[in-house]
């Protein structure tokens, strides 16, 4: 029977091996113990022995291979014995050159669940009520969460011995009581905020609530914001600790002046995605203002005929969507990703822009695919109906993967311009600001212009700052005079 | 009830234990012909023979092992360290051999053996030999710890130890060999293995000191009751495994709690009661739990230095109004 | 003069740094070479005993037909189960060190042929093949390797801590040379009770350099202890050889600081070991002393499992291989006309028939219940942990 020589585990801390040499020829007749080939592990090159006799009927993989811990590397067994089913166990291919095959399907495989499953960043497209401008909102990349709500959280005082007794409250109406007296209080309907701490720092102790339950407390001068009576506690019979209240359902608002939020999945997805591209792709940025006058002319020409059938209005966001795309493919270098692992740079032969989408828990990137084939119209209905499936939560991992590029736009918001965070493994995104009003001088002359702002991140290690430049002047060129898209 | 000295009631409690059980035997520097460092085995080897009291030479890993060695085989060694500082060239076997074997064996084994001596400071020894090692080996699971403050305890907590069949870490101090106590003389007289005392009751606050720091709780809560404060001191005796019922039964009644500790403070003993006690009565507590502990420095030569680093009754005083809010 | 008690001392640090002093080459050549007799420099008085001449037979040696097959099964299956544990070890059904024992069987083998069944032995974290040569089952063992409830140790010692009480097998340990005061303290207890016992304390050439040694050694002489030190010298402490370790290379000689018989032993012949074993041991229980046994082996493994083992050449090896214990036996046995190679092809079948199903057991049998982790910390069922 034949049997399988698998990727072993070489060390503890090895997760695949890279095979530097066979030593062993097909139709090499074996014996259990035989050094067939040397494999590199993440400590050293090891011998890679055969537990079998038999003759090596097939090697799976060449020199040079990288192979996870039990894939398949060669085959063992008796002359002219069928192998296939071994192969198709290990998802092998039954040609004899198997290795080609396999390894750009282990790729494919790789490439496939690279993006999460649960939230690609980045941007919107129109937020329906967001006439105001341009329709894509969302901010890109640059959705990273502000950080946990504080307020005026101080450090505290270090203790000091008692003796001074300021008012318990404090001015973050923090009471400081100890936790005897916290129980003390509470069973005994007694209002903390109201009492005199005689402790180090005004802290409440047993004997200011003992007092306050005997009616000569000490009492507090007004404070800022006096608690509202905690409800007179149904008595614990005896002493026995209390069971620890049941934490309250998210948000947790403590009394120590801030909102506790759940990380969400997205945000998870959303921190680990973009920290990950900020800390890995070296980032540059490239800023030009287009003059929009002539798109905002010919977007009012094709608004007036879509109303006239019908259909939809296109977007600012969908012509900087469609310029993208026209230019990025006269562009594949920045149509372009950066596969460390894979030790290559990806030139893609798609043009698949991602389009930021806000939604309330973060932002999602849904892709329009092949959107250099696509008119601005089809470009503009598939926008709409992934952004109101991104905010709904519809969205299938299908819609989010496989990006070459992506925009976001934050103009709805009078953004003028701002950096976005790549979304990887895209090499660029660009930044799109509001369309503003702005006095030009044309033929010496002041006159109103229409001008936008647009900021291109480049992943430095895919693009250069003069192959960024260029893809940028072009999409320049064709939002300063779309008609260049028609053609 | 007779009035022994500590080095008499534990010699007590091994001349009890070896006469009813053959399997017994005392090994250690000097613990022979010299009649031990400190007299603890005065007279046991004209008693037992060479064969059961044992003089070694100065070789703790080898005879610890031996020891352990023993032990898996059934026999039932004391093996005496002559203090506990020098137990750290034997650490691998107290720490890899006698607390984990039974594990790894799958319980197949069990190593019913003693370590006993001297523990914790003796005056200006400096660094070396002053040091209590509880804190070590409280910290490792399979191993049992034991550290009496009084012959009493000393002889029945002894007794109780040989007869374990897990090993038993029992910790003396050499500043109180000389101290005299009311023993039992009740016959066979054992003390469970983990179980504290309640040496005074007070609700004041809870005093919980081992060992000599036992001493000066007592001292400290007599100097209190003075002032009109009256103290319970909790004498918890073993150390591992450790009463904490008997703790939080007071300190529920108290609400503050000092812990009197000469270890190191970082990850000491009273660290480990206070963790216990904030986490299970947490609701009973009216201020911070205090603790009184050697100071964070190797321990110094100089008679004045090493006077400031041990724990003081005065320190233990302070704690006390402290916690009680009367400072 | 001045010039010469200068020159004394530099001598000696070179000899200490292990460049290319006369010395240390020497002893290496010697190591590879074994002694046949006491060195020219021997100490007056030293008790040095060789056994690597060789040209036993097992006639002269006492042994039956039967005791042969015995010791060929054994060494065959100790090396069929770490073949297999180490396939097991690659598919990751076994995790953390994988110390293997191959190449020196016929220490195990040798040594447990010339034992009393109730002798206690003791030795470091290369456990395997001494558990399987004493009777531990291919399944406990591979059950404990794999970390599941019906290895030897309930899945709570793994490959360097297999334990057999009732086979007097006192444990793999994991830390060098901690075991030798133990072994010491096994023969200390034999003594005791006068159950007539010798104790086997085995250890690595790494171990000789440990304080606990010397102190084992020096206690077991000044108490007249049964116990035999074997320092099973498969030449490399990891991946340092002997000569960059240990001053004095020829281990064996270290008895004679204690004054106790030291041996030299080739323990890549199963009748050398055997012979040797069933003297010392002899010798041990009827003086109640003990001996410093050094066996020279070979491990043709890594020290662990991620060993490159670029400390030694692949000639080294194959020369070794040449003296594979197993390789010469199953000579002998058809040489002698004891068994023909299909009669012996056969129990190698067998045996890996056996490897095969305790493979299988080990992946049928459950992984420990969590609860079982608070199990046999104490001997006091009713230990109270904090949980």
């Amino acid at each position: 029977m034949a049997t399988a020589v698998e990727m072993p585990k070489m060390s503890d801390t090895m997760e695949e091996g890279v095979l530097v040499a066979w030593l062993a020829e097909e139709g090499d007749a074996v014996s259990a113990g035989d050094v067939v080939a040397q494999v590199e592990t993440d400590k050293a090159t090891m011998d890679l022995e055969v537990y079998d006799d038999g003759v090596l009927l097939k090697k799976v993989v060449t020199d040079g291979a990288s192979v996870p811990i039990g894939g398949l590397i060669a085959v063992l067994g008796q002359e002219g014995e069928d192998i296939s089913d071994i192969l198709a166990k290990y998802g092998g291919g039954s040609e004899s050159e198997a290795p080609e095959p396999e390894a750009a399907e282990a790729e494919a495989a790789e490439a496939a669940v690279e993006p999460e499953p649960e939230a690609e960043p980045v941007a919107e497209a129109e937020t329906s009520e967001a006439a105001k401008q341009s329709a894509p909102s969302g901010d890109g990349a640059a959705g990273v969460p502000e950080g946990y709500g504080h307020e005026g959280q101080k450090p505290e005082p270090v203790p000091t011995p008692a003796g001074a007794a300021p008012a318990a409250p404090t001015d973050e109406g923090r009471v400081k009581a100890s936790p005897l007296a916290r129980r003390m209080a509470s069973e005994g309907g007694v209002d903390l905020a109201s009492l005199r701490g005689s402790g180090p720092e005004g802290r409440i102790v047993k004997r200011d609530v003992e007092a306050a339950l005997a009616g000569d407390a000490p009492v507090a001068a007004p404070a800022a914001k006096p608690a509202a009576a905690p409800p007179p506690a149904e008595r614990a019979p005896d002493r026995a600790p209390r069971p620890a209240p049941k934490p309250a359902p998210s948000p947790v608002v403590s009394d120590e002046g801030y909102e506790s939020v759940p990380i969400t999945q997205m945000r998870k997805t959303i921190a680990r995605r973009l920290a990950e591209s900020k800390f890995t792709a070296p980032h540059f940025y490239l800023t030009v203002e287009i003059d929009m006058a002539r798109a905002v002319a010919v977007r009012t020409q094709l608004n007036a005929m879509a109303e006239a059938q019908g259909r939809p209005k296109i977007s600012f966001n969908d012509l900087v969507t469609k310029a993208c795309a026209v230019a990025l493919r006269q562009h594949p270098s920045v149509n372009a990703s950066y596969l460390e692992k894979e030790g290559e740079i990806r030139r893609h032969h798609v043009v698949n822009v991602a389009v930021a989408v806000a939604v309330d828990e973060g932002l999602l990137t849904p892709v329009i695919r092949h959107a250099d084939q696509k008119g601005l119209a089809q470009i503009s209905e598939e926008t709409r109906g992934l952004a109101e499936r991104a905010r709904n939560r519809q969205l299938q991992p299908e819609d989010w993967e496989g990006s070459t590029f992506t925009t976001s736009n934050l103009g709805m918001f009078g953004i003028e311009e701002f950096t976005a965070i790549i979304n990887p493994p895209n090499a660029c995104i660009l930044a799109i600001g509001a369309i503003r009003d702005v006095p030009v001088v044309e033929d010496g002359e002041i006159v109103p212009g229409k001008r936008m702002k647009v900021t291109l991140s480049c992943d430095h290690r895919v693009v250069d700052g003069a192959t960024g430049a260029q893809f940028l002047a072009d999409v320049v060129r064709y939002l300063e005079e779309p008609m260049n898209l028609l053609l | 009830m007779a009035e022994l000295q500590f080095r008499e009631a534990l010699r007590a409690a091994m001349v009890e234990e070896m006469e009813r059980d053959e399997n017994v035997f005392l090994m250690g520097e000097e613990v022979a012909e010299y009649n031990g460092a400190y007299k603890v085995s005065e007279g046991m080897l004209d008693q037992f023979g060479p064969k059961r009291v044992i003089d070694t030479p100065i070789s703790e890993n080898g005879f610890a092992g031996m020891g352990i060695g023993a032990a898996m085989m059934g026999l039932r060694p004391i093996i005496e360290f002559m203090t506990w500082n020098f137990t750290f060239v034997a650490f691998d076997q107290i720490v890899s051999n006698a607390a984990k074997m039974r594990y790894m064996s799958g319980g197949q084994l069990k190593v019913p053996i003693v370590f006993r001596g001297g523990n914790g400071a003796a005056g200006q020894l400096a660094a070396t030999h002053n040091n209590s090692t509880e804190a070590f080996y409280t910290n490792v699971p399979g191993l049992k710890v034991i550290a009496p403050s009084n012959p009493d305890d000393a002889k029945g907590l002894l007794k109780s130890a040989i007869r374990d069949d897990d090993p038993v870490l029992f910790m003396e101090s050499e500043l109180m060999f000389g101290l005299k106590g009311e023993v039992s003389d009740a016959e066979d007289y054992t003390i469970p293995i983990g179980k504290a005392r309640v040496a005074r009751e007070g609700d004041a606050v809870t005093f919980v000191a081992h060992s000599k720091s036992y001493w000066l709780a007592m001292e400290a809560a007599e100097e209190l009751s003075k002032q009109g404060y009256e103290a319970t001191v909790i004498d918890p005796r073993t150390l591992r495994p450790f009463d904490t019922e008997t703790v939080l039964e007071s300190v529920r009644k108290t609400n503050r709690l000092v812990i009197i500790d000469e270890c190191s403070p970082y990850g000491g003993i009273a660290s480990e009661v206070a963790f216990r006690v904030q986490q299970q009565a947490f609701d009973f507590l009216d201020a911070p739990i205090a603790r009184v502990t050697a100071k964070d420095t190797p321990a110094p030569y100089a008679k004045n230095l090493i006077e400031a680093w041990m724990p003081t009754v005065d320190e233990a005083i302070a704690a006390a109004k402290k916690v009680m809010y009367a400072d | 003069m001045a010039n010469e008690t200068k020159k004394a001392p530099r001598k000696r640090a070179a000899k200490g740094k292990n460049d290319a002093s006369a010395t240390a080459s020497e002893a290496k050549k010697d190591n590879g070479r074994l002694p046949t007799g006491p060195p020219k420099d021997a100490p007056e008085g030293a008790d040095f005993r060789f056994y690597t001449e060789g040209g036993h037979t097992h006639e002269s040696l006492g042994l039956s037909e039967d005791d042969l097959l015995a010791m060929y099964r054994s060494m065959l299956l100790q090396r069929r189960f770490e073949e297999r544990a180490a396939q097991m070890y690659g598919r990751q059904k076994i995790s953390g060190f994988l110390h293997l024992y191959i190449g020196q069987e016929a220490v195990s083998a040798g040594t447990i042929q010339a034992l009393q069944p109730a002798d206690p032995i003791i030795t470091a974290y290369r456990d395997h093949g001494l558990g399987l040569a004493r009777g531990m089952t291919a399944n406990e063992c591979m059950a404990e390797l794999f970390g599941k409830i019906d290895g030897s140790s309930r899945g709570k010692g793994g490959s360097m801590h297999f334990f057999d009480v009732e086979h007097h097998f006192y444990g793999g340990h994991g830390i060098v040379g901690g075991q030798i005061p133990v072994a010491v303290g096994l023969g200390f207890a034999a003594k005791y009770k006068e159950t007539g016992n010798v104790a086997v304390g085995f250890f690595g050439d790494g171990a000789i350099n440990q304080g606990a040694f010397h102190e084992a050694a020096n206690l077991a002489s000044l108490y007249d202890i049964p116990v035999l030190l074997c320092c099973e010298n498969n030449q490399y402490g990891m991946g340092t050889s002997v000569e960059r370790a240990t001053a004095q290379p020829e281990l064996y000689k270290q008895a004679y600081a204690y004054d106790m018989t030291g041996a030299v032993v080739n323990g890549m012949d199963v009748f050398e070991v055997y012979h040797a074993m069933s003297e010392l041991a002899k010798q041990a229980r009827e003086e109640s002393r003990p001996a410093l046994v050094e066996i020279r082996t070979y491990r043709y493994r890594g020290h662990s499992m991620s060993d490159p083992q670029k400390y030694r050449t692949k000639e080294e090896m194959e020369s070794k291989k040449n003296e594979d214990p197993i390789i010469r036996l199953k000579a002998y046995l058809v040489d002698h006309g004891i068994a023909d190679n299909e009669q012996l092809d056969g129990v190698d079948e067998e045996v890996k028939q056996v490897v095969l199903e305790s493979v299988e057991f080990a992946e049928n049998s459950p992984f420990p219940p969590v609860e079982t982790m608070y199990e046999d910390v104490y001997a006091q069922d009713d230990y109270p942990f904090i949980v």
